[in-house]
């Protein structure tokens, strides 16, 4: 089935989302969508899927123009998606899920699980998905839930595949498993479109590559593009994609971690007995798939965890068991995973979201009260420092996009007498010229002599970033290795292998 | 209802973990402890003796089971012994880190309550027959608003407005069946009305997104607000022609009727309570058999995904809501069509919430509700059971029972239990 967006255009009160755009995708063919986060791409989705209404241009499906009131029609019609948060119900099996809005009835509307079943093991086994149709899916690995998504949309003999940022939350193998599965899926003849920021799997897969920006089509790519052409017309200027940093200059052992365990309030283990230092002047880098431990591990260096145990000092001061105010006036600098819940309270100024971690004492309080010509005055300097782009400092910091929030949080963790910085996901979710400002300043603070710990599932970012890197994996330590190895090796070791050469 | 705590350390969201430390409660070990040492410090405490009789039968039984009477303190101890066994039973899986089963519980429940009645029966006798059928007729309401809220909250509509349901489901039917004459006619009433109230709180729950838990409360204060003045306007005046109801008569099932223990209780009720059982099971069966229920259990669960699949989430949730309303409307009627024949102020008495606490200690499921309803309104009964027979523990003390017994349920022994979803989230398209 050939699919053609025409001009379509989706306005958001006074913010245009998608501005005319067109696109054409093939039977057989694998269509890449290539734009930085916010950049329109999921918007055109919701509108091909029938979740949002455009308010111009049209979709037309082998020549027909289609009129989508809703998820319903778009899939009666022959278009599947894959989305970025998978649509599943946690707590259903797979058949039901595949089945549901879909379903085959028996006698008074009773559900005819067997056909379902069935249908769920065929289409498994004709691509090679080994999915169990009985198994509940919040039981299941990410990548598994992935491919129930899929057999979702092809039990409804969609013949147009929307795959929204499927790689998100896969491990490399996963990721690796997932090119072969759309290659497999083009061979059958559906026409695939593969909405993505990243460069390296648009050009595993794709057969055209339409890049957009700001809401706009800027330009069509040929797979063969390099990387550093694709990143400049995704960002409109050349970006620097390697992060420059020279020797690190190591110090003493600063910060030690010793058998840490982290059990949550149901008795689950995240952290299994983990042990590292770091030193003055060196970053190590966490690498692992989400939901390894990481979150456990950031979270207990800052006190946040209740049920801790082992050990953690920093430069000889023992801190598992301080208040989390402790830690922070130990000089423990944290950029949280998720900035909005996490990170920046939404709904206050970047003023006041920049004194969050030092609402105590001087400079900002002084006798209980405000000293706001001292905040405005900081706070004024800090969005110059760290190239915030927002009209003022009274702006509420829920109104930014995600570089700039993030380039606020990193702006306040940084400010002060820092001992160690704890970085989580420094970069998820922001735009690529964000990254390269933040990249330089937590390499900027390694050169200061500070141990810093970055946490990310993007290998990329660990490659970039690592002095040394530690891979997670079941809330244990596979190894620690030196910041050039390999991708295919730390690839491994995120699936818990530890490849020979390497000592744990 | 649910209203998740967000908890400061992120909670573990799917994905591999090394592996779980057991984390056994506590709970009910205390629990278990304290009801024991109960039991006996009022057995070596109480001075009456003599022997307890436990009648099985009812009068017009064809088949009459023979009479139980035993010696009243030596049982009651023999039982707190058992108890006492169980407990420590407890105490040892506790400390193997398991946590008590679910038959170990129930022969706590039931060896403990035949010790307190053999005391606090010490020289007469328990009806059986009579305690067990009054609580059902008392659960009657309370399971029938379980159903309903079991339904509303699988949809994602939190319904704190079961006792507003109720209260106007007796309104209608007194009025309606005092007009007509026909105790039908009151039933379909009850039903219209309960639905009509669901609907007030969709309109608010679900098109304009108001907080759930407040609409609700809201609505039951207007229904006792407006069924309160319009009985003392309209229906007070009016007695004989608008709040004198028809009853529905007692239909004894032939042969299940004549069973012994179970006939009685279960067998010789009015039409009303056979359509509960009904109820039940069909909620059941529809709830996890049919595409209507998966629909509604996604609906509940994850209503994105469920519009991504073309299912009309807000369609469905108020269809849902308004059959809920519907069902609890019959509970209702059960005030004024079987129970007392004439409506009176508040006459619910906060049913509806106690049915509330069902639907949260059944765990949302229709039969686990259904049999929490029960257990509640044993405990009524039991309050009243024990004032006829000149228990010595104070009336104003046993009036408490039924609600010390819920809270106990809800907060004690229901342990972890997981609501669907999204219930009480207003679904809402970007």
């Amino acid at each position: 089935m050939k699919l053609v967006l025409r001009d379509i255009t989706k306005r958001f009160g006074s913010l245009v989302a998608n501005d005319r755009i067109s696109l054409e995708v093939l039977p057989g063919e694998v269509h890449c969508l290539l734009g930085e986060n916010g950049a329109g791409k999921s918007t055109l989705m919701n509108v091909l899927y029938g979740l949002y209404r455009a308010d111009e241009g049209e979709i037309v499906l082998d020549d027909v123009v289609q009129h989508f009131s809703g998820p319903g029609d778009a899939m009666a019609a022959g278009i599947g998606m894959v989305h970025q948060h998978f649509m599943l119900i946690p707590v259903f099996t797979v058949t039901e899920n595949v089945m549901l809005g879909n379903e085959a009835t028996g006698f008074a509307g009773t559900l005819d699980l067997d056909a379902a079943r069935e249908r769920v093991r065929e289409i498994s086994s004709r691509f090679g998905f080994h999915v169990d149709p009985d198994a509940i899916v919040e039981d299941l690995p990410v990548g598994v839930q992935q491919r129930v998504e899929i057999i979702k949309a092809l039990s409804r003999d969609a013949e147009v595949l929307v795959f929204d940022e499927p790689t998100a939350v896969l491990t490399p193998q996963e990721t690796d498993e997932l090119m072969d599965i759309m290659r497999q899926l083009k061979e059958a003849g559906k026409a695939i479109v593969f909405i993505t920021h990243k460069l390296r799997e648009v050009r595993a897969v794709a057969d055209r590559i339409t890049v957009i920006r700001r809401g706009a089509v800027v330009g069509e790519a040929e797979p063969t593009a390099t990387n550093a052409e694709l990143a400049a017309l995704m960002v409109g200027r050349p970006v620097e994609l390697t992060v420059h940093k020279d020797a690190p200059q190591l110090g003493d052992d600063a910060l030690v971690v010793r058998d840490l365990r982290v059990v949550d309030a149901l008795g689950q283990v995240h952290l299994d007995g983990i042990s590292f230092t770091i030193k003055a002047g060196e970053v190590l880098a966490v690498a692992g798939v989400q939901g390894n431990g990481q979150t456990q591990l950031t979270e207990a260096l800052l006190g946040l965890q209740d049920h801790v145990e082992g050990s953690i000092t920093l430069d000889g001061k023992e801190l598992v068991g301080r208040s989390v105010r402790k830690v922070l006036d130990a000089g423990v600098g944290f950029i949280p995973e998720d900035r909005q819940t996490d990170g920046l309270v939404g709904s206050f100024s970047i003023a006041e979201n920049l004194m969050l971690n030092r609402s105590f004492r001087s400079p900002f309080v002084r006798r209980g009260a405000l000293r706001r010509d001292a905040l405005e005055t900081f706070a004024e300097q800090k969005l110059q420092d760290y190239d915030v782009r927002a009209p003022d400092i009274h702006t509420h910091a829920g109104k930014l996009s995600g570089g700039n929030q993030q380039k606020v949080v990193v702006a306040r963790e940084l400010s002060r007498d820092l001992r160690l910085l704890v970085a989580a996901q420094p970069t998820r979710g922001v735009d690529v010229g964000s990254i390269e400002f933040i990249h330089k300043q937590v390499i900027a603070t390694r050169d200061s002599g500070i141990p810093v710990l970055v946490v990310s599932t993007e290998l990329d970012e660990v490659v970039a970033l690592a002095d040394r890197i530690m891979v997670l994996y079941r809330g244990q330590v596979v190894g620690i290795v030196p910041g050039d190895t390999p991708r295919e090796t730390l690839g491994l070791m995120m699936t818990g292998e530890r490849p020979k050469d390497v000592v744990a | 209802m649910s209203t998740t705590t967000a908890l400061s350390p992120t909670p573990h969201t799917g994905g591999p973990v090394v592996g779980t430390v057991k984390v056994a409660s506590r709970k009910t070990l205390v629990i278990f402890a304290v009801l024991t040492a109960g039991l006996a410090l009022i057995l070596a405490t109480s001075a009456e003796a003599g022997d307890t009789t436990f009648r099985l039968a009812a009068d017009s039984d064809f088949f009459q089971l023979p009479q139980l009477t035993v010696p009243s303190l030596p049982t009651a101890w023999v039982l707190a012994a058992v108890c006492a066994v169980l407990t420590a039973e407890s105490l040892r899986r506790y400390l193997t880190k398991r946590s008590t089963p679910g038959w170990v519980v129930v022969v706590f429940a039931v060896a403990w309550m035949a010790g307190f009645l053999t005391w606090a029966a010490a020289g007469g006798s328990v009806p059986v027959v009579g305690l067990l059928a009054g609580s059902l007729a008392l659960a009657v309401p309370l399971v029938f608003g379980a159903l309903g809220g079991v339904l509303g909250e699988r949809a994602g509509v939190v319904n704190i407005a079961i006792d507003g349901q109720l209260l106007l489901g007796a309104f209608a039917a007194a009025i309606v069946a005092s007009s007509t004459g026909s105790p039908w006619a009151g039933l379909v009433a009850a039903m219209l009305a309960g639905a009509l109230v669901a609907l007030v709180l969709g309109v608010f729950a679900i098109t304009y997104l108001v907080d759930q838990v407040i609409v609700g409360v809201v609505l039951n204060v207007l229904v006792i607000g407006l069924t309160s003045f319009l009985f003392s306007q309209v229906l007070a005046p009016n007695a004989a022609t608008l709040n004198s109801p028809p009853r529905f008569p007692r239909v004894p099932i032939p042969v299940l009727g004549e069973i012994p223990l179970v006939g009685p209780i279960f067998f010789r009720q009015t039409v009303v309570v056979y359509l509960l059982y009904i109820a039940v099971a069909l909620v059941t069966f529809a709830l996890y058999r049919t595409r209507w229920g998966l629909r509604v259990r996604a609906v509940g669960e994850h209503p994105k995904a469920a519009d991504t699949v073309g299912i009309k989430v807000n369609r469905t949730r108020y269809r849902t809501i308004l059959l809920a309303g519907a069902i609890a409307g019959m509970g209702g009627a059960f005030y004024t069509l079987v129970s007392v024949p004439q409506f009176n102020r508040e006459m619910t008495g906060g049913a509806g919430y106690i049915a509330l606490a069902a639907v949260i200690f059944g765990k949302w499921d229709p039969v686990r509700a259904t049999l929490a309803a029960l257990l509640f309104g044993f405990a009524s009964n039991l309050q009243g059971v024990l004032a006829v027979l000149g228990s010595p523990v104070p009336s104003q003390f046993m009036l408490m029972l039924p609600y010390v017994i819920t809270i106990f349920a809800v907060a004690g022994l229901v342990g972890r239990s997981r609501p669907p979803a999204a219930d009480g989230v207003p679904y809402q398209k970007e």
